[in-house]
């Protein structure tokens, strides 16, 4: 299969979708949208050859940010509720931030020059991923790795202690017993 | 080596060399495509009906009933007449439901299930693609398999339905870990993500003896956590009929429903068959190291058969589940999961790996 249809329809639906994403007035719809545009990203991944980025895009954006997000959805939003309008001076704005981010993001890659690299590609097989990510020499990934598996914890220890019952509920036993 | 002559290279390779000798290559995957496509859809289909019938028939026997015996020789048609049936229902569609995503959730759980069962082998060389993160690629694929669930249940405008997909999102969520890890403790044991490689490790034993103790804990966790993934009993609470009506699917009529129902008999048949792959050793028969003459008696039987074998055995035993005990409550269903399940998990990956450092294995 000519590998330049398969990115025009992928880079196609990334587009599509991106779009209805942030056109949708409907918060559930733009939610399912953005899944459809990160597929498609995953898509674009495979045709590259990079089954594990592509793998780790539908697990990690697919089945988990977007899962999350339907999920909050779900939980605070009626099926009824809808986005209001822009208004005019909003929809203005917008238009003119956007138009200038598309204008010099398609400027820069047009001036860019490109240069194809003679470097042998590096493997993106499995097992090379793994080495690449905990090795500590050239190209590795150890201190990234480390770092955001801090970042990480921090953030589950933060939600626990969010979550938790108990302070609250010996908050209000200290006040009755103030009473 | 003495299983080739149940090997379906040569008949895939035959069909392909034949076709691309008339035509040009375009054509010829085209055609390849199609041939692949209509065998899973009639596979899938069969299989469901089969597998539906399967479960009449196991709850009846736990019930101490006959099940389905009127329609066809001992009933074996009942399926088939209950679809035809489902085919003619009208498809209604709540007045007030998003309709867009109301249509579109059956379409997400079906494809999820049908892309999830692409890389599973049925036989040597019986496979549609086989690549280097195979195992990986089912548990991504079929994480978004509970977007269609959660869709549905919020599209549908319908207290039950949203309470059930609740439910069934942080059940599925939850359980996902358990699955996930304990595949990584057989992707440790095996050094390989590719089918073919898992497979091709248990040519001397099957991992779940091979691995003996490691094994055994990740093979019972993964069935349960299976168990929970496919939303069966007695983890069924997303579609608690007792007192959500249908749960997510309360609103759903005729075909979709059907989807739905095909959906859920599919995720059944790929959480077995990966067990089996993982764990039972595909369609590789019962070898015993050295034990030649034995190996060679096992090899008589084909792949095929092994294969289906294990995986009706598997599939037995989740049947046996849903029809023995009773349906948990949503808070113990999450502390089994967090508080069981992932530490039992976590402490089985650091075993295994004890075990494969030291070669403590067979």
């Amino acid at each position: 299969m000519d590998s330049n249809i398969l990115f025009s329809l992928f880079a196609g639906a990334i587009l599509l979708f991106a779009i209805l994403t942030v056109t949708t007035r409907k918060v559930l719809r733009a939610a399912v949208y953005l899944l459809f545009v990160l597929v498609s990203t995953a898509g674009l991944y495979f045709m590259l050859n990079y089954n594990f980025l592509a793998a780790v895009q539908l697990t990690v954006y697919a089945g988990g940010i977007v899962v999350l997000m339907i999920f909050s959805i779900l939980l605070t939003s009626h099926i009824s509720e809808k986005a209001r309008m822009a208004t005019l001076k909003e929809g203005v704005f917008s238009a003119l931030t956007v138009v200038a981010g598309a204008l010099l993001t398609i400027v820069l890659i047009i001036n860019h020059k490109f240069v194809a690299t003679t470097e042998p590609a590096i493997s993106t097989d499995v097992q090379n991923v793994g080495r690449q990510l905990i090795s500590y020499g050239e190209n590795g990934y150890a201190l990234p790795f480390e770092v955001i598996s801090v970042l990480l914890l921090a953030a589950m220890i933060g939600s626990i202690i969010v979550a938790r019952k108990e302070s609250l509920a010996s908050n209000v036993k200290s006040t009755d017993n103030q009473e | 080596m003495a299983f080739n002559i149940y090997d379906f290279t040569p008949l895939t390779k035959s069909i392909h060399d034949s076709l691309s000798a008339s035509l040009s290559p375009t054509a010829t995957l085209a055609i390849e495509w199609t041939i692949v496509g209509v065998l899973y859809l009639l596979f899938v289909a069969v299989f469901g009906l089969f597998l539906v019938y399967a479960e009449r028939k196991v709850c009846a026997a736990f019930q101490q009933r006959l099940g389905p015996m009127r329609v066809g020789p001992w009933g074996l048609l009942q399926t088939i007449a209950d679809f035809i049936k489902l085919l003619m229902k009208e498809l209604i569609t709540p007045k007030r439901a998003d309709k867009l995503l109301y249509n579109l959730a059956p379409f997400i759980v079906i494809i999820v299930a049908f892309v999830s069962i692409s890389v599973i082998p049925f036989a040597p060389g019986l496979v549609s693609f086989d690549f280097d993160i195979g195992v990986f690629f089912v548990t991504s694929v079929s994480s978004i398999g509970v977007i269609g669930v959660l869709l549905a249940g919020w599209s549908s405008n319908n207290k039950y339905s949203l309470i059930g997909a609740m439910r069934s999102g942080a059940q599925i969520v939850s359980y996902e870990l358990s699955v996930g890890l304990a595949l990584i403790t057989m992707i440790v044991f095996a050094g390989t993500m590719q089918i073919s490689g898992i497979i091709e490790g248990q040519r001397d034993m099957w991992f779940i003896f091979k691995g003996h103790i490691p094994a055994v804990i990740a093979f019972i966790v993964f069935v349960i956590a299976g168990t929970a993934e496919t939303n069966r009993g007695p983890f069924d609470l997303a579609e608690a009929e007792s007192e959500l009506t249908a749960g997510f699917h309360t609103e759903y009529s005729g075909i979709k429903f059907a989807f739905f129902f095909l959906a859920e008999y599919i995720n059944l048949f790929i959480v077995a068959a990966m067990a089996t792959i993982v764990f039972l050793g595909g369609w590789m028969p019962l070898h015993f190291g050295e034990f030649e003459a034995f190996n060679n008696v096992m090899d008589l039987i084909p792949g095929l058969f092994w294969f289906f074998m294990k995986v009706f055995f598997v599939i037995f035993l989740m049947m046996w589940f849903k029809w023995t005990f009773p349906r948990l409550r949503v808070d113990q269903i999450l502390n089994l999961e967090w508080k069981y399940l992932l530490p039992i998990n976590l402490m089985n990956i650091i075993l295994m790996t004890l075990v494969v450092l030291f070669g403590l294995h067979f």
